[in-house]
């Protein structure tokens, strides 16, 4: 749905977009991180055609960016950052422009409209001026205006901004629900927001990809170590040369005796995959009583800072 | 209207009166041509609307610049350019849209000030050929004004600076066709001086003489400064 095959962009001496390639497929939710700068909001406008690339090519619903312009433009709903929106109007006049613009036929506009502002919980706001509304209002006056005309392809430069908790909570519902059937590609700085939404993620710093993948993937992309924690009743000695002889361990810290008999450890493994069951098989050869075993996963907060503060060399790309 | 020329149109066009500014601005147009005229109209004693119309580019001059000093750059100040521009609308047809809302704006004051030859007309007996001439020749020479300030709105996010540089231009594209211009300058550049001038057209239209030369100058002005306007939206790609 979404093909972007190295696009640069640079405003003068900044070189915002750095060659930068990835996919997007039909019903995926596909968040894009990076920190403040990264070239996130670039990167979508040259995909809505708000701005072209320097080199490189990007295809959406089957358009050229450049070439197609209008096309890709007729197919994608896009939310730019702070949700821009004409002041002097009030949000239904707003909602009919844009119903007008989008090519909604005269006689579905008023129904289109109805369901904008049922979704995007705007009845209470109907008749007032756009400028005068609150942050979280104007934003969901902008997802109003994104989704009116019901697009296949959604861009949403961090959507969930100034909205209240429990707004957050229905629009990633809503962006779930139409990321079943539909692509979306939206930015935030939330990180659990892209683990609540997204089924793919990428991230980017200073222009350049420096991951792509699940959740999941990205976590071992990032290549650290993985912890477990366990607690054993048994012979410290023996336990601790046991999980140290096991492959890929790196080191066995235990705690020393704690409550009724059991030590617990901490092992570091460069693999976390199956270290769990070959603990649990272990102990169970040996006669130890396993208390608790316990992965501590890496936080995609931590891939986060891990790949976004790393030198460019030690970076790990999946 | 071409495609989405429409709503474009119609959003601008109620956009003027959306703000009290649309009425002040109308306001002002007409009493200070009102008042510009009747001062003369008294002082002189003639049932003529020369004055009016030879006063009419000079309340132009300040009027046009404040229709047309919002369109573009309150877009890029709020950041709706990226919407607009997202939107599939093509850049052509969102200045065309424009620039009709503002053309339609200034029509409408103009129709207005059809209070002004119509008190003439109880008084004495005007030209008729004049009033029709001076009312083409102002839509025309007003529309060339609004394709100036409208393509000079597109170049900053700031109103207040595109009102300034539009004053500032049209003043200039105005008095180069003027006699104290044309004065100082070599024999050989007095026609091409004359006829680039945005006021003599105006001059000639408004006596009554409806040449098609002049019609043409003012329509080829308006393409010009339309089509700059959509390649200066073009570069911020
Ligand atoms: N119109 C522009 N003119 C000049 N530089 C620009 C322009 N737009 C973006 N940049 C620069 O390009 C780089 C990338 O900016 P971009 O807005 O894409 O970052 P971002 O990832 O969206 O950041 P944020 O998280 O703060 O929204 C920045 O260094 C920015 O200063
Ligand atoms: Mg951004």
């Amino acid at each position: 749905m979404i093909e972007v095959r190295h696009i640069s962009k640079r405003f003068g001496a900044t070189v915002a977009v750095d060659d930068v390639s990835f996919e997007v497929r039909k019903g995926e939710v596909l968040g894009f991180l990076g920190p403040n700068g990264a070239g996130k909001t670039t990167t979508m406008r040259i995909l809505t055609c708000y701005l072209m690339p320097d080199s490189g090519a990007a295809r959406v619903a089957g358009y050229d960016v450049v070439d197609d312009s209008l096309e890709v433009r007729r197919r994608v709903g896009y939310l730019p950052e702070n949700a821009p929106l004409y002041q002097d109007m009030d949000v239904v006049s707003y909602l009919e422009f844009v119903a007008e613009v989008r090519g909604i036929p005269p006689g579905e506009r008023l129904r289109r409209i109805k369901n904008m502002v049922e979704v995007c919980g705007l009845g209470s706001v109907i008749g007032r001026g756009v400028g005068e509304l609150s942050k979280g209002y104007k934003q969901r006056v902008g997802l109003a205006q994104t989704l009116i005309h019901d697009p296949e392809i959604l861009v949403l430069d961090e959507p969930t901004t100034g909205l209240d908790p429990s707004q957050i909570i229905e629009i990633r519902e809503l962006i779930k629900e139409i990321g079943k059937e539909r692509t979306v590609i939206l930015s935030t700085h939330i990180l659990p927001e892209v683990e609540a939404t997204c089924s793919r993620v990428i991230i980017i710093n200073e222009g350049s990809l420096v991951a792509s993948g699940t959740p999941e993937e990205l976590d071992s992309a990032a290549g650290g170590e993985h912890t477990i924690h366990v607690s054993i009743k048994g012979d410290e000695a023996t336990v601790k040369a046991v999980l140290s002889g096991m492959a890929g361990v790196r080191s066995v810290d235990g705690a020393g005796a704690g409550d009724g008999g059991f030590t617990r450890y901490t092992v570091k493994a460069a693999d976390g995959g199956d270290l769990g069951e070959k603990i649990f098989r272990a102990a169970v050869d040996n006669g130890w009583t396993l208390n608790e075993l316990r992965r501590e996963t890496l936080s995609l907060e931590d891939i986060f800072l891990r790949l976004t503060t790393l030198e460019p060399g030690e970076r790990s790309v999946e | 209207m071409m495609g989405n020329t429409r709503p474009i149109f119609k959003r601008e066009l109620a956009g003027y009166f959306n703000s009290p500014i649309a009425y002040i601005f109308i306001t002002v147009f007409l009493g200070l041509s009102s008042w510009l005229f009747f001062k003369g109209f008294f002082v002189v004693g003639e049932a003529s609307l020369r004055m009016f119309f030879g006063i009419l580019p000079w309340v132009f001059l300040f009027f046009v610049p404040a229709i047309t000093m919002r369109l573009w750059a309150e877009e890029r100040k709020v950041g709706t350019m990226e919407l607009l521009m997202t939107f599939p609308v093509t850049d052509a047809e969102a200045v065309l849209g424009k620039y009709l809302a503002s053309l339609a704006f200034l029509a409408l004051s103009l129709a207005l000030s059809l209070v002004i030859p119509a008190f003439v007309a109880l008084l004495g007996n005007p030209d008729t050929g004049q009033i029709v001439g001076g009312y083409l020749g102002g839509l025309l020479m007003g529309g060339a004004f609004l394709a100036i300030g409208l393509f000079i709105s597109s170049l900053t996010e700031n109103q207040i600076v595109a009102f300034i540089i539009s004053v500032v231009v049209i003043f200039g594209l105005f008095i180069l066709g003027e006699d104290f211009v044309l004065f100082g300058l070599p024999d050989r550049l007095v026609p091409v001086f004359s006829y680039v001038g945005l006021g003599g057209h105006y001059d000639s239209i408004s006596r009554g003489v409806i040449d098609s030369r002049d019609i043409i100058y003012y329509l080829s002005v308006i393409v010009f400064f339309l089509y700059l306007n959509v390649k200066s939206i073009e570069v911020r790609k």
